[in-house]
């Protein structure tokens, strides 16, 4: 029987044969952000729709950026908004366009070192994610994928399970706790 | 005659190569397994094969193809039906008579089949041909067929080069004999919105994209003299023709409105005839007790034939509830029926037919909060928050959703307590949706030659920036408004804004501090500035027949057959930009993919991502962006322009940005490119905060950047590392044979 903790955030988004793991607690989801060596945050559209404890999710992410180890792209048209705080460092790339680089084990990366080992979404639409990560799932297999948002991603291949709002920002809060820490 | 008259599947591969040597796919599976054959299923995940050998590329863009062939037999069965009635009913010696000051009255016909029409009944080797080839496509689905999904591509695009021919066939077939505007700026203005119906009277509303039932609808009103007595609305493309038929018949929205105005229990009676029609209102109609006239042979619903039966008996048993429903498919037996049967159950149904849905604290109290609701909503709308501040009295969520919601109803066939959702968003919008009523531009069908005389120069030079056409249904992120804005941005910047179907609508449905809308503040002519509602979803071939036009009439390119040349004279100098922002269907997928062909980027809003591939450039490879230079052979680099052709935004203010820079063509003029830049600098600013960090692939050479941020870009330039004239300007063509001379 499914766990209550792999519904997923739209009915019909049932997952294929290969779903995601279910990271059990914030912990983990630090250790796997933590283990990869390159590290690529991307960060959705509805970020300033979903509060954190910081504010918004892109507060967050801009706290998450003290460990510099960790890479932050801005999708859609959100790195207006980090720039709109001060912070210019963080990359701007559409959603699908990254997909579709990710997805080609030449592609260099932002800092032109090379490509990512490990790529964490927060901030997203569920179906905008659903979409992207099974594009990742079947055409960029090696790559290590981690859902941070608040209901269950099949394609990903670790995903937080579906938790209440409280629970998912003190989750979000651990995880960003523990990457600062590491810096 | 030119070279490709009539092209089979696999005549015109070569330049869907090209393009998608550039545009590769990148595809994002929404089911990972094949289920099309007894093998099956076949799990394809991640680099596992089908039991026929077929990938998950294979499958994926086979589904593309799919897609595209039924939206291509969908518009190809619309205008096989308006053919056949009109030659029927008008001869089909009648002449073709599209648009004033035109020649090229077909041009997507003469391009694709070399044929030049001249009467009616000439389309219909174009429909012969077009239904061949489908069959063709879509044998090449069949389980041990084609397998390279590049070649699926290419497939898909012949789909949606043929869906534009038979559009076209549609709507001048149509324009021809029923008399609709025939390219006037000047076409009659009309009422959009849900508070265009009077609703005391008898309400007929008729839903689709097929007018011909509707006609006679109006016609019969006319006829009697029944206006003034009663109403007829139209929802979805239905209701465009209709007011370009009679400017007094209303169009109440588009097809996200179907369900909630049925629900409302305004219509008196409902008449469907295809395409994008509700396939559960029998029950729906059931519920608000009015009847059904089916009017296509394709949506029979189950309902008994009562064609050939005396009008007088199928009136007594829809108006008595013997029989939910009837199926007309004679359009010219439709309206008498309509009329007295719409009167009859009015006055039958009398101070009963809203309805009362009782308090909306009460309906709420059931709710379990089991999120069901938001699990369904396409876009996880805080539907089960809405309902517990409901319980509280608090409606004002219940109305806010009203707005975003694109009305699929799913959150009500999920609900355990049966909350009647949807008309509780409907209920606590009432007052604002009574007074909705907007003024709408009619759709005036073609683009005149003598518009594309006037305009071709500055389009082909890029002092008009570019044409935005948006297009397309209702499956919108976050509301209507959307739409409007996204026009309104470029109506500003002097762009020229085309518009047809369900866009079309929303365009007129937001209005400004002093109380106008967009059909009010600009002009309908095709020039700088102008929003041109072309029509219905048929009308859309007259967006890409005005890029066409401007190759033949401007440019005098030959027409006749002669395909890849066009289309590479539009990829390579049209600025035109393609935008379904709400997206839904697959005639939707084929109306892109003809674009695609043609050479025409087409973005789309996120859930256009559900068509499951993107076909994307990539900016910093040089060796995707060579052309020939037709002056003298050689092959040079011209920039990434245009960057995509299939685009999904999150977010419309991304969409903004990046229409602003598909807009580039290689042929820009410097003074072109300055102003396109200028677009895009600005937008880019505005919404990303920053100067655009990829303007040195777009400048080519010092008299490209706008004059007033010259220092600023040059500094830019120089860190990038920018050389003047690597970029070159040449006389660009992707096809050898169009190289005059050899170097």
């Amino acid at each position: 029987m499914m766990s209550s903790k792999m519904k997923t955030g739209q009915t019909a988004e049932i997952a294929g044969p290969l779903s995601a793991n279910i990271i059990p607690n914030a912990g983990v989801a630090a250790s796997l952000i933590s283990k990869a060596k390159r590290p690529l945050l991307v960060v959705g559209a509805e970020s300033t729709k979903k509060e954190t404890n910081d504010g918004d999710v892109i507060d967050t992410a801009i706290r998450a950026m003290n460990n510099k180890k960790l890479t932050v792209v801005a999708t859609g048209h959100l790195v207006g908004e980090f720039r709109k705080r001060g912070v210019d460092s963080a990359n701007s790339m559409s959603l699908f366009v990254l997909g579709k680089y990710l997805s080609e084990p030449d592609w260099k990366g932002f800092d032109g070192e090379g490509s990512y080992d490990l790529v964490a979404f927060i901030g997203y639409s569920y179906y905008v994610e659903w979409l992207v990560e099974s594009g990742l799932k079947n055409f960029a297999n090696k790559l290590r994928t981690v859902s941070l948002d608040r209901t269950y991603q099949p394609n990903a291949q670790w995903s937080l399970g579906w938790m209440p709002v409280p629970d998912w920002k003190e989750t979000i809060e651990t995880i960003v706790s523990s990457l600062e820490e590491e810096a | 005659m030119g070279p490709t008259p009539f092209p089979s599947v696999g005549t015109l591969r070569n330049w869907d190569r090209t393009l998608l040597e550039r545009y590769k796919p990148f595809y994002m599976p929404l089911c990972d397994l094949c289920c099309l054959c007894t093998y099956g299923k076949c799990d394809l995940t991640a680099g596992k094969t089908g039991a026929c050998g077929l990938t998950m590329e294979g499958q994926q863009s086979r589904i593309v193809m799919i897609a595209c062939c039924i939206g291509a037999s969908t518009h190809a069965a619309h205008a096989r039906h308006m053919l056949d009635h009109l030659m029927e009913e008008f001869g089909a010696d009648t002449p073709l008579d599209v648009a004033l000051n035109t020649n090229v009255e077909a041009p997507h016909v003469r391009l694709v089949c070399g044929i030049k029409p001249k009467t009616i009944g000439d389309l219909e080797e174009a429909l012969d041909y077009i239904e061949t080839q489908i069959v063709q496509l879509v044998a090449a689905a069949h389980t041990g067929q084609e397998g390279d999904c590049i070649d699926f591509e290419s497939k898909a695009f012949h789909a949606g080069m043929l869906d534009h021919v038979a559009l076209e066939v549609a709507d001048i077939i149509q324009i021809s004999t029923l008399g609709l505007p025939k390219g006037d700026p000047e076409a009659p203005m009309a009422q959009v919105g849900y508070g265009t119906i009077d609703k005391e009277k008898p309400v007929i509303m008729c839903i689709g994209h097929n007018v011909l039932p509707s006609v006679d609808i109006i016609d019969y009103l006319m006829e009697k003299d029944l206006f003034d007595e009663v109403e007829i609305g139209g929802l979805c493309c239905t209701a465009h023709d209709m007011s370009r038929y009679n400017k007094r018949s209303k169009i109440v929205g588009p097809i996200s409105w179907q369900l909630k105005f049925i629900k409302a229990g305004i219509p008196d009676l409902i008449v469907v005839d295809e395409q994008c029609i509700r396939t559960d209102v029998m029950v729906q109609a059931k519920e608000i007790g009015v009847p059904v006239l089916a009017a296509s042979e394709k949506s029979c619903l189950g309902l008994p034939d009562r064609t050939n039966d005396p009008a007088d008996e199928v009136i007594d048993d829809l108006v008595s509830g013997r029989t939910p429903g009837a199926l007309i498919i004679d359009p010219r037996k439709v309206g008498e029926i309509a009329v007295k049967v719409a009167m009859a159950v009015r006055k039958k149904r009398g101070d009963k037919k809203l309805v009362e849905l009782g308090e909306l604290s009460e309906l709420a109290a059931p709710c379990r909060t089991c999120v069901e609701c938001v699990r369904a909503c396409p876009n996880n709308l805080p539907v089960m928050d809405a309902m517990t501040a409901a319980k509280e009295g608090d409606y004002t969520l219940l109305a806010e959703l009203n707005d975003l919601c694109v009305g699929c109803g799913r959150c009500e066939s999920v609900c355990p307590v049966d909350i009647p959702i949807i008309s509780m968003f409907t209920k606590a919008s009432t007052k604002d949706l009574n007074e909705e009523v907007y003024p709408i531009r009619v759709g005036r069908g073609a683009i005149q030659d003598v518009e594309i005389r006037e305009v071709g120069a500055p389009i082909v030079f890029g002092e008009i920036p570019g044409v935005v056409a948006l297009v397309g249904c209702a499956n919108y992120p976050a509301g209507v408004g959307d739409v409007a804005d996204i026009a309104e941005e470029f109506l500003k910047r002097r762009f020229i804004a085309v518009t047809s179907g369900c866009s079309a609508m929303n365009i007129g449905m937001t209005k400004d501090e002093d109380g106008l809308n967009l059909y009010e503040k600009y002009p309908a002519n095709f020039d700088a500035g102008g929003l041109v509602n072309v029509g219905s979803c048929v009308a859309n071939s007259h967006i890409t027949g005005a890029a066409i036009k401007i190759a033949n009439i401007f440019a005098k390119r030959p027409l006749r057959g002669n395909y890849e040349e066009i289309a590479d004279y539009i990829y390579n100098r049209v600025g035109a930009v393609g935008v379904a922002w709400g997206a839904m269907s697959q005639k939707a997928a084929a109306i892109a993919a003809g674009c695609w062909r043609l050479g025409i980027p087409v973005v789309v809003g996120p859930h256009g991502a559900k068509y499951r591939r993107m076909l994307l450039g990539d900016k910093d490879k040089e060796a995707d962006w060579m052309a020939y230079n037709a002056r003298d052979g050689e092959k040079v680099y011209t920039g990434p322009v245009p960057e995509h052709l299939f685009y999904a935004a999150e977010t419309k203010e991304e969409a903004i940005v990046m229409i602003s820079k598909l807009v580039m063509r290689p042929n820009d003029t410097n003074k072109g490119r300055a102003v396109k830049l200028t677009h895009y600098i600005d937008l880019y600013k505005k919404h990303y905060g920053a100067i655009p960090d990829d303007l040195h692939l777009y400048v080519r050479r010092l008299q490209d950047i706008p004059f007033t941020m010259k220092d600023e870009i040059v500094k830019i330039l120089d860190e990038k590392g920018w050389k003047e004239d690597h970029i070159a300007s040449p006389d660009p063509t992707l096809l050898d044979r169009m190289v005059r001379r050899r170097g």
